[in-house]
């Protein structure tokens, strides 16, 4: 129970701590000093007589960012300079890898534990809740499902009022509801094809 | 103004009330004080009537227990799967407004409240706007770099997809515009080399196996998590806006599995785009954020104004768009906008907008990776063209509308829609691997897109732009007509090939349970065939430009053609002709473009696409859907044409046992109980008596089921014999009798009447216009029956020919 109720809450800081950092790095992203590698100049010569097209990158500012700074070595000799460079499109581009990075990063370890947790609710939580408490557990938590009462929200929100002392049993009360109203949406979406179909 | 909230000590003067035809002397009394105490907020009233009264209405001792004494947990919320009533949370909001300006006027603080409860909602509005744009932004990046995945991986950093990880590279060439050697594809790493068949084999299946992978994870983890995160969500939406309940819908972990798994379901290479998904998204943001405030947290209809803000925040960060963003929740996904929320929802979708172009996921501020940049002119001959495509696209519209309502209608009934995950893995499978071999459809949709849309200059080296350069001392822009290359012929045929297998694909893919949306692979349909048409009608121009046709305004050596617009045009008219948009689709195009000058093509071509998709089928994809799970939604662009009148729609029929009603005082607790429980209708009117029926109000189940409980558990005394009032006062009781209940206070004091002989139109149009759920129908002053959404809903699709009892819920 302790590790579950860590896992959520885990789970909704690391959400709003990456929403955070997202938006720290908004912040930061115009303020701080770029990273030489983020920005580019990049022009694009096409084919010009015999020579072939070339690309050329070069991480110079954008007051350079023109055809004589960037196109080294001159493929073409002095007076053919300037009919080659004006068929060059040269466009300046910069990027945060800062960004790109941290959205990765923490995609991925989102998506990580979401996927423990599912092992964890499909695989683990009923082996272990059969060690612990024994079958007599098991069969009273899913008689709690499929109450199809249209009023069972009538009841869910007179019950809310009443206090719990306990924060363990808070946690282990609020995770039986959020299965339970899971449940009841997959038999809606999943199995009755009511919804979303 | 209903008097729900029941201040107590509401009297009048010293008028008794009579049970049975005193009635008269009561309302007489009643339309004395309203007169006098006209504009008196209601706190003001409730002083000034408990110094006058002495009827002992609150505060006394007595054995009555007055329900209003403070106000009941859950009274004036709704059940799940039900409509909600927009007149009483339009006056509750009224109510609360009044409240606060009133007091405003007492001290400091209460002005400071009062000023901070105005500006909740731009605060609201900023906030949603930077959640979704982030979110926005998150999923983009993460999209691309899980596309890239498919091909391979970065050796200088694996979070870089393929364009970021040769971006600093000097090894590029202009023929490989993405050659570089820190990008190694699959094949590269697991043998060793990249060329010859065994590495084409082995880019092969590792391609499958990683779509394979990704559409799994993606519908596993709906499945277990947040069933309510597949399909699109725009339909759900319409409907929730026009004043349904669907709990959960719009909650926290819907958002995050919608989050997470709509970057795995994009990436596993179906066809399916993230447009819609994302509406979805930027709703539950906004669900979210109302609870934040109380004056929406409370309130549904105020939260529905935050929500079509919220509708058109998201497809502004999908298309970069917001006017279009604003225009769509307008005119497709809203059902009541209110001109305040116009204002608002513009500033939001301008918050998220610049939110978005600061992360900037694509690299030279673009904010969306299609956007066209070219400005070349067209003739008004290449309107006939233009039209053709129009013609295509509502034609391609009503067939997959037909096509895919049918298939999904097959996996709601039969044996298909029971292996879920089973369904989405073969799509894949299939997709993947008949997607591998064209190149055309390997890449991701939204690239494809790009590069249709793509105009062809001197320094571009694609396959499409694969043009025989004749005049070579020309610049880059203004091209001339140029004779095709061999590549571009074997272009056309592998764009014909994607076609048909785009066509036939996405019929299966949308509406599988992962997230999926439609305006990517529409577009895809659509600027395919315009770049065909484009294509084929630039080299017709340019070897027969002595045909007449072309003779005026196409000499050779001018740019005349440009295919990449007749696939832009292409591309709005199939989303015309499947989602039936207007107005925002051709400023979604437009923004898109940057410019005025192409408006009058995709206007042309999105007017004849819902003309042609109109005449064949008359709803759109997203209507067709809600008729398909048979929402109760009240479609406000249809007509009422058919002359019934209430009373043949108005339960109870005929033939039916009469109305069941409850009496304002004769009724008990177990008599209300036995009633609740035999019956499943969501409200009972309330009349004088069983003799004269006449009309007191109208009381909603829930309220009734929740004020009972909560009497029988809070008050001592209450039980099954326990005299239930709805009347003013109570007659006072003996005190072996047992206590009182008075349950006024949950009565809507003002339901909506029309007589028996008003016609259905003008009964249609008030429940569209107000927003009703259900009115009562008199019958010279009498109470005769009742007519509800549920009932309208039937009796249009019983006069359409449809089948009644597809409207499910009420």
């Amino acid at each position: 129970v302790i590790a579950m109720w860590a896992l959520l809450t885990l789970h909704r800081w690391i959400i709003h701590s990456g929403l955070k950092i997202c938006c720290m790095l908004l912040s930061t992203q115009s303020t701080e000093a770029k990273n030489s590698e983020d920005i580019r100049c990049k022009c694009i010569c096409p084919p010009y007589k015999e020579l072939p097209g070339k690309i050329y990158n070069q991480n110079v500012s954008q007051k350079d960012c023109n055809c004589l700074h960037v196109v080294e070595p001159m493929p073409v000799p002095g007076k053919d300079v300037e009919a080659y460079c004006l068929r060059c499109e040269c466009k300046y581009e910069e990027r945060s890898s800062v960004t790109i990075k941290a959205t990765i990063i923490i995609y991925l370890s989102i998506l990580g534990l979401l996927l423990l947790y599912m092992v964890y609710l499909t695989l683990l939580e009923p082996v272990l809740k059969r060690r612990l408490f024994g079958h007599s557990q098991l069969i009273q938590s899913d008689d709690e499902v499929g109450d199809h009462q249209p009023f069972a929200n009538a009841h869910d929100v007179l019950s809310r009022s009443r206090s719990r002392t306990n924060v363990l049993n808070k946690v282990e009360y609020a995770q039986q509801r959020w299965k339970r109203q899971v449940q009841e949406q997959r038999k809606s979406v999943f199995d009755r094809h009511v919804v979303l179909s | 103004t209903m008097d729900n909230q029941g201040y107590c000590g509401e009297s009048f003067n010293s008028l008794q009330s009579g049970t049975s035809d005193e009635d008269m002397v009561e309302i007489a009394g009643a339309t004395l004080d309203f007169s006098v105490t006209d504009d008196v907020p209601p706190l003001d009233r409730e002083y000034a009537g408990e110094k006058s009264n002495n009827q002992g209405n609150c505060g006394a001792v007595n054995s009555t227990y007055d329900a209003m004494a403070e106000p009941v947990p859950g009274v004036g919320t709704y059940e799940d799967f039900n409509t909600i009533d927009w007149v009483r949370e339009k006056s509750k909001d009224r109510d609360r407004h009044r409240e606060i300006a009133s007091k405003s006027k007492e001290s400091t603080w209460a002005l400071i409240q009062s000023v901070s409860d105005a500006f909740s909602g731009w605060l609201l509005m900023l906030l949603i706007g930077l959640m979704a744009g982030a979110l926005a932004g998150g999923i983009d990046i993460s999209a691309h770099w899980m596309t890239d995945l498919k091909d391979g991986v970065c050796l200088n950093g694996f979070w870089f997809n393929h364009e970021h990880c040769c971006w600093t590279s000097n090894e590029t060439t202009f023929m490989e515009r993405d050659k570089c050697p820190q990008w190694k594809s699959w094949a590269e790493l697991i043998i060793g080399h990249s060329e010859g068949a065994f590495a084409y084999i082995t880019n092969y299946l590792m391609y499958v196996s990683w779509a394979l992978l990704f559409a799994f994870l993606a519908v596993s983890l709906v499945r277990a998590f947040a069933p309510y995160a597949c399909g699109s969500g725009i339909s759900e939406i319409k409907t929730i806006l026009s004043g349904f309940i669907i709990r959960g819908y719009l909650g926290k972990w819907t958002l995050i599995i919608k989050t997470i798994t709509l970057v795995l379901a994009v990436s596993s290479g179906l066809s399916l785009g993230k447009e819609g998904p994302l509406v979805h998204v930027a709703c539950c943001c906004g669900n979210i954020l109302c609870h934040l405030f109380t004056k929406y947290r409370k309130n549904e209809a105020k939260r529905r104004e935050v929500l079509s803000a919220a509708a058109a925040v998201g497809v502004s960060v999908a298309f970069g768009a917001p006017i279009g963003g604003v225009l769509f929740s307008l005119e497709e996904v809203s059902y009541y906008f209110p001109l305040k929320t116009l204002w608002r929802s513009f500033f939001a979708a301008l918050v998220a907008a610049f939110t978005l172009r600061s992360i900037n996921p694509f690299g030279n501020s673009k904010l969306v990776l299609f956007y066209v940049e070219f400005h070349s002119p067209w003739h008004l001959l290449e309107l006939i063209p233009f039209i053709l495509l129009g013609i295509f696209g509502g034609l391609w519209g009503a067939f997959f509308i037909r096509t895919n309502i049918a298939w999904c209608r097959r996996r709601k009934t039969t044996k298909l829609g029971h292996y879920p995950v089973l369904e989405v893995l073969v799509v894949t499978a299939v997709t993947a691997i008949l997607a591998f071999p064209n190149d055309y459809t390997r890449i991701s949709t939204s690239e494809l897109i790009s590069e249709l849309f793509n105009d062809c200059g001197l320094l571009d080296s694609s396959k499409l732009c694969d043009y025989i350069n004749l005049n070579s001392s020309k610049s880059s822009n203004e091209l001339p007509d140029r004779p095709a290359n061999s590549n571009v012929y074997t272009a056309m045929w592998q764009l014909a090939l994607a076609l048909i297998f785009k066509v036939l694909i996405t019929i299966v893919t949308f509406g599988m349970k992962v997230p999926s949306g439609l305006f990517i692979p529409s577009m895809a349909v659509g600027a395919i065939t315009g770049r065909l048409l484009g294509v084929g009608m630039e080299q017709l121009a340019y070897y027969h430009h002595d045909w007449v046709i072309f003779k005026g305004w196409c000499t050779p050596g001018a740019d005349c053609i440009t295919p990449g617009l007749y696939a832009m045009v292409g591309a709005a008219a199939c989303l015309g002709g499947v989602t039936r948009m207007t107005v925002s689709l051709v400023v979604i195009m437009f923004e898109l473009t940057g410019g005025l000058e192409y408006i009058v093509p995709l206007m042309a071509a999105a007017m004849t696409s819902k003309w042609v998709a109109d005449a064949i089928g008359r709803e759109g994809i997203y209507e067709a859907h809600i008729r398909l799970n048979g929402y109760p939604f009240l479609e406000a662009k249809e007509e009422f044409g058919h002359k019934t009148l209430a009373m043949d729609v108005m339960r109870p029929r005929r033939s039916d046992p009469p109305l069941t009603v409850l009496t304002q005082d004769h009724m008990t607790v177990e008599d209300v109980e036995t009633l609740i429980s035999e019956t499943t209708y969501s409200g009972f009117p309330v009349v004088v008596s069983h003799e004269s029926q006449r009309l007191v109000g109208f009381v909603l189940r829930r309220d009734l089921v929740i004020s009972i409980e909560n009497a029988r558990k809070r008050q001592d005394g209450i039980v099954s014999t326990s005299h239930i009032y709805f009347t003013e006062y109570m007659p006072p009781q003996p005190s072996t009798s047992p206590a009182q209940l008075k349950l006024r206070s949950i009565m809507d004091l003002s339901p909506f009447t029309v007589t028996d002989h008003t016609p259905m139109e003008i009964v249609v149009d008030i429940f569209r216009k107000l927003g009703l759920r259900q009115c009562l129908v008199t019958h010279n002053g009498r109470l005769l029956g009742i007519i509800t959404k549920k009932d309208i809903l039937k009796h249009m699709a019983q006069m359409a020919n449809r089948d009644p009892d597809s409207i499910l819920f009420n």
